[in-house]
């Protein structure tokens, strides 16, 4: 009986078609070039990714049902992924994707806000300390970047008038000065001159004691990653969100209209007040509309960003084009 | 330098000069792209076309020095993905972020310098695209396509501009594209100043005449 399982000779693939080497050899630079073109692509333009675990934050109420109009955004919230993935935090990295990971390991421990100048009770307040002065509160504050972004954004603090009633400032004081900490070794974007360091904020008094002006230590429910300004920080919800400053170490009562560190960079393109205001354009892009992260298509800006009715009374009078 | 090697470095340039667009698109399809997609879109596409356009000036330097001739194939390859990313770069502006408003896109261009900036770059390049076949270099001739394509200076010029006027603070990286276009432009002015005047040349030399494209 004949062996049908057995080949031919002559039906067998030579060798040098078979294992074509110079093809072998041209596939594997291909892929080699593309995957060395797609590591460059992504380095160039990296994702946010990585970031801090951060502990639930103790002893957190929600929104009080009889707070002032204003302290609950009704819109849809942010992603938890979104707010900590996407940040303008300098002292960590430019790049708003790179900044969760930059930050990740931001060491917080043995912390102390200094709050001191026009006061009768200047103190170095320990970070359980200045927590204690008031229990944290829920507040979900839309925030609008000056860049034409927006967010929804479930804040935990108290209000920065509660601190401030603590140190009891003098009547000479009529602005508050705030300074993120200064520490190239534990913020390596301070390494590079980009801005000015320390950073540096300021708010008029009658803003800084405004019900809606909020000291943040958590965010959903948790204490505040690296990458959003943990331990401490501000938010003013009708202002650009540069005003919030970040990491702050202190905060000083003073007599004259304190420097704030984007103004001083470019004074024609960033105010001292910074208000949110659909009809004065940033010089570089208009702020009629925003992007609202999560969102496809702009949504028109509000004026103060929602909350005309809380804070407009406080602009009465005042030429709002002039003092942007 | 084999045809059949130069068929496949054709294919090694169209391929990885497709990757950074199947890249954001496979992203975009599995929803990788960050918090603010249609940014990111706008971003990536513009840093790929300034890439492809900086590319595309290098080939003649680095032909002239190296001697490698051949490599002159990817020139127009590399110039037309320039191209089409400027392009995407712009529709993605137009269509998502824009919203397909013409009158907000036209407003905002007006407005806003780099983005008028910008725009000039991509318009420069679209004679560029036009005139890529080789029956239009036949056309219009060897001296008038090379002349018009120079254009491709002002495209680079205006894409590394349009680059530095929108960084809010940290330039570092559009002054990284514009040195490099710098130096790509300035060998071609060193070129252009170090060239035999002809009143010097001794007639009647054998010089080789020029290649199409300096």
């Amino acid at each position: 009986m004949k062996d049908s399982n057995k080949i031919p000779e002559r039906e067998i693939t030579p060798a040098s078609v078979y294992f074509n080497r110079r093809t072998f050899i041209q596939a594997g630079i291909l892929a080699a070039s593309a995957l060395a073109t797609g590591l460059v692509y992504r380095e160039l333009n990296p994702v946010g990714s990585g970031g801090a675990k951060t502990r639930p934050l103790a002893g957190l109420s929600p929104t009080t049902t009889n707070a002032p109009a204003g302290l609950e955004a009704m819109d849809p919230e942010t992603s938890l992924q979104n707010i900590t993935h996407y940040n303008n935090f300098y002292e960590f990295s430019t790049d708003k994707e790179e900044v969760a990971a930059a930050a990740a390991n931001f060491d917080t421990t043995g912390w102390q806000v200094s709050v001191e100048g026009l006061v009768r009770k200047p103190k170095v307040f320990g970070l359980e300390d200045l927590l204690k002065i008031s229990p944290p509160e829920e507040r979900i504050y839309r925030m609008r970047c000056v860049e034409g972004w927006s967010m929804v954004i479930p804040w935990a603090g108290y209000s920065l008038s509660k601190l401030l009633a603590v140190v009891e400032p003098t009547s000479d004081a009529k602005y508050v000065a705030f300074e993120t900490l200064l520490d190239p070794k534990r913020m390596p974007g301070q390494r590079g001159d980009v801005l000015n360091w320390p950073y540096v904020e300021g708010l008029r008094m009658d803003e800084a004691m405004h019900p809606l002006t909020l000291l943040v230590s958590g965010l959903y429910g948790s204490e505040l990653p690296p990458q959003d300004g943990a331990p401490i920080r501000l938010v003013i919800p009708w202002k650009y969100g540069f005003k919030g400053i970040k990491s702050i170490v202190k905060i000083k009562l003073v007599a004259q209209q304190p420097r704030t560190s984007w103004s001083e960079y470019a004074p024609n393109e960033y105010g001292f007040y910074a208000n949110v205001n659909p009809h004065v354009d940033h010089p570089r892009w208009s702020q009629a509309t925003e992007q609202r992260i999560g969102e496809s298509g702009r949504r028109p800006t509000l004026m103060f960003n929602g909350y005309e009715d809380q804070v407009a009374s406080l602009y009465t009078g005042m030429d709002l084009r002039a003092n942007f | 330098m084999t045809a059949q090697d130069l068929r496949f470095a054709k294919v090694l340039v169209l391929v990885n000069a497709a990757v950074p667009g199947a890249l954001l698109a496979w992203d975009a399809w599995h929803h990788n792209l960050g918090a603010n997609p249609v940014n990111f879109a706008i971003l990536t596409t513009g840093m790929s076309a300034l890439v492809f356009l900086l590319l595309t000036l290098l080939v003649t330097p680095l032909r002239k020095i190296s001697g490698w001739n051949w490599i002159i194939f990817s020139r127009r390859t590399l110039g037309l993905y320039a191209f089409f990313y400027a392009l995407a770069h712009f529709l993605i502006f137009f269509g998502l972020d824009r919203s397909f408003s013409i009158s907000s896109t036209v407003s905002e261009m007006f407005k806003r310098k780099y983005l008028f900036v910008g725009a000039l770059g991509l318009l420069v390049m679209v004679p560029l695209a036009a005139t890529s076949t080789n029956a239009m270099i036949k056309r219009l001739g060897g001296k008038r396509w090379r002349a018009l394509h120079r254009l491709a200076y002002v495209a680079a010029i205006a894409g590394v501009i349009h680059y530095y006027m929108q960084v809010k603070a940290d330039v570092r990286r559009p002054l990284v594209f514009a040195a490099i276009l710098a130096v790509l432009l300035g060998y071609r002015l060193m070129v252009y100043w170090q060239r035999p005047k002809p009143a010097l040349v001794t007639p009647p030399t054998n010089s080789p005449k020029p290649e199409p494209g300096a």
